[in-house]
């Protein structure tokens, strides 16, 4: 169980061949997910980590059943894997690959909403879950099989948080990777409403971070329509300027819009306990479990 | 990226869009010869890339050449926000009958370009909405489609034109979409639009942001960007910028650097709400080298207002041991010449600890109690 990917999720690596895609393919493989195939244009005949690679998407998915993609290209070439990826049928693609131009992303986000695919990313570090898959880039180590969901804007202030959710016995369900870019394929909604159905997810923690209105949609979604679930927030940027880039290309605050108070009040109106440090989510996490 | 006013009014008028007669200079003898081509009366617009200019004193108007030509010598090589002026835009002025706002940027939970127009011009758009948040039209755009000429008559319509002046309006618009999006910007705009007297209308002011992710389809306006800014940077964001690594400087006077953004915007958040105050947002990114970690330590050891220094560095990518060669590296470059709190867990933990313990750097493992140890060091001014 657990939402996005698990034990029946048989994924393609596109580019694996390169760097990242190489290293990260191993860590998956050790992990226990299931790569059934890879993909790098020119490469098609070969193996890396024991995994057939394959020319074209159309060629992997075909021999070998895959439902869902992550993808490891350069910026450049990002589109046009994603939208092969989406063409071939899969219906769950991850998008590592960070600097995607935003023209590009929404053109992949359309045609993924016309398609009835879910993108995770662009921008992101990925989705585990626990024990059952991990197709992304975390390091397993910090994370342990629990009841706690996780959907977060961030990579390294995730495993932050989730090793201490860890590190008192809260162990995790799902974590999602949002990604850090301005256009995302998830929003903390749609996350939310997943976790809402997944039965082994038993509480929630947002992470969020300057920029957009993720965050206060998300507030606003508990406030009108409810959530069941114990739910407990973090925002990273209090102390971010106005106007600036910080890290991520969606970490800015444009005009009024995208600050830290702004999330935190929404949060807060909306009832949701908003975590001052990241430390403070498994303390906060653990006293709405009654631990 | 931000566009000149000047480099933006030079793509409108390629798309056909009309803008005041005009040129840019770089002295006053320059601006007295374009102001003597074009006659009175004129304006002397400062080119810089700061918010608020006309408020803060950069666009003058002149009754007579001579007078422009004065007025260019008031402004350039003068400083406007901390900026220097090089240039300035000097045009023929235009009548007004009335100001409209033209935009294109990007609805980030829509997942959509947006196109925002306003009857009311002149003032920024967040003014706009406001005072008169009524009079503000936004449609979203299908990016699968683009603009189609009847939103552009929509909108026209929608801010009170008809008959040619709507066609007009209505092609400005199709033409600016298709602007916006052969140039990858994040934001354009057009304001004010101004319709005069005669009833045409004319771009008086124009803003574009391209994508920075966008640059490399841009070759021309990355070289600039290079050129053209680096004499604004400070060394410290010059150098970040060489090392490819996500730099802002802060008001404070804690260094800070970290992996990942959202862990470098946590960490400042915690020293402040232990009381300190960070000095800067520096992200070496995931995997960084011990040369990108040497480079990150020597921009932050290099900070005159940075006392303290907070490395807060959770391994997932990034190795641990890599990160603790890079601070012996920043030691033998320049020594350990700041006092520094040194939080280092996750990936090769272990070795990373042993070789900074070895030369009798401590290292911490919880990230709340480094950064409280950063703010009483500071406050016993060790």
């Amino acid at each position: 169980m657990g939402i996005l990917v698990d034990e029946k999720t048989r994924a393609v690596v596109q580019g694996i061949t390169g760097t990242q895609g190489s290293f990260h393919t191993k860590l998956m493989l050790d992990y226990g997910t299931e790569i059934v195939a890879g993909v790098t244009p020119g490469k098609g005949g070969t193996t890396i980590h024991g995994v057939p690679v394959y020319d074209t998407v159309e060629e992997a998915v075909n021999r070998h059943d895959a439902n869902a993609s992550i993808i490891f290209v350069p910026a450049p070439f990002a589109v046009d894997a994603a939208f092969e990826a989406m063409e071939s049928g899969l219906k769950t693609v991850v998008v590592i690959t960070e600097h995607i131009p935003v023209k590009d992303a929404i053109q992949v986000m359309a045609r993924a909403n016309q398609w009835g695919v879910t993108v995770v990313g662009p921008n992101t570090p990925g989705v585990i879950t626990l024990e059952e898959c991990k197709l992304g880039i975390m390091p397993a180590h910090v994370f342990r099989r629990g009841g706690v969901g996780i959907a977060s804007r961030s990579g390294t202030l995730t495993y932050e948080i989730a090793a201490g959710l860890s590190s008192i016995g809260l162990g995790q369900s799902t974590c999602v990777g949002l990604g850090g870019d301005p256009i995302v394929g998830l929003s903390f909604v749609d996350v939310l409403k997943m976790f809402e159905r997944d039965e082994d997810t038993k509480a929630v923690a947002l992470i969020g971070e300057i920029g957009g209105d993720s965050e206060e949609r998300a507030a606003e979604c508990v406030s009108t329509e409810g959530f069941s679930k114990p739910l407990v927030a973090f925002v990273a940027g209090r102390t971010a300027p106005k106007g600036k880039r910080m890290g991520h290309a969606g970490a800015i605050i444009m005009g009024a819009t995208g600050t830290a108070e702004s999330k935190i009040s929404a949060f807060e109106a909306a009832g949701i306990s908003v975590a001052k440090r990241p430390g403070d989510v498994a303390k906060l996490l653990a006293d709405e479990l009654g631990r | 990226m931000k566009l000149f006013e000047y480099e933006a009014k030079g793509l409108l008028s390629k798309y056909g869009i009309a803008t005041p007669r005009g040129s840019l200079a770089k002295s006053p003898a320059q601006a007295g010869k374009i102001a003597t081509e074009l006659g009175a009366p004129l304006v002397v617009k400062a080119q810089v890339l700061v918010g608020g200019r006309g408020k803060a004193g950069g666009i003058l108007f002149a009754n007579s050449p001579s007078d422009a030509k004065r007025l260019a010598k008031k402004l350039l090589n003068t400083k406007m926000k901390g900026v220097t002026v090089r240039s300035v835009l000097v045009e023929e002025r235009i009548p007004v009958k009335k100001e409209v706002y033209l935009g294109v940027t990007v609805d980030r939970s829509k997942r959509r370009y947006v196109a925002i127009a306003s009857s009311e011009g002149g003032m920024e758009i967040e003014e706009i909405a406001a005072a008169t948040p009524e009079k503000i039209v936004k449609v979203l755009i299908d990016p699968l489609y683009g603009v189609l000429p009847y939103h552009a008559r929509q909108v026209a319509k929608r801010l009170g034109y008809s008959g040619r002046q709507m066609l007009s309006l209505a092609t400005i618009f199709v033409n600016l979409f298709q602007m916006a999006m052969d140039y990858d910007a994040e934001l354009t705009e057009i304001n004010p639009l101004v319709e005069t007297p005669e009833g045409s209308f004319v771009a008086v002011d124009a803003r574009l942001l391209i994508d920075d992710s966008a640059l490399y389809r841009h070759p021309d306006f990355k070289e600039r960007i290079i050129g053209e800014e680096e004499g604004e940077l400070r060394p410290q964001e010059l150098e970040a910028r060489k090392n490819e690594l996500a730099y802002v400087k802060l008001d404070g006077n804690v260094g800070v650097i970290g992996n990942g953004a959202g862990l470098v915007m946590a960490t400042l958040d915690t020293i402040q709400s232990y009381g300190g105050d960070p000095a800067n947002f520096l992200d070496v990114g995931g995997g960084a080298s011990a040369d990108k970690m040497a480079a990150a330590l020597n921009i932050v050891f290099s900070d005159p207002e940075a006392k303290v220094v907070f490395i807060n560095i959770l391994g997932g990518i990034t190795r641990c041991d890599e990160i603790a060669r890079g601070i012996l590296e920043a030691k033998r470059r320049m020594g350990f010449v700041k006092p520094m709190v040194i939080r280092l867990v996750g990936t090769n933990e272990e070795e990373g600890r042993r070789i900074l313990t070895d030369v009798g750097v401590p290292v911490l493992d919880s990230m709340e109690a480094a950064a409280k140890r950063v703010v009483e060091l500071l406050e016993s001014g060790e």
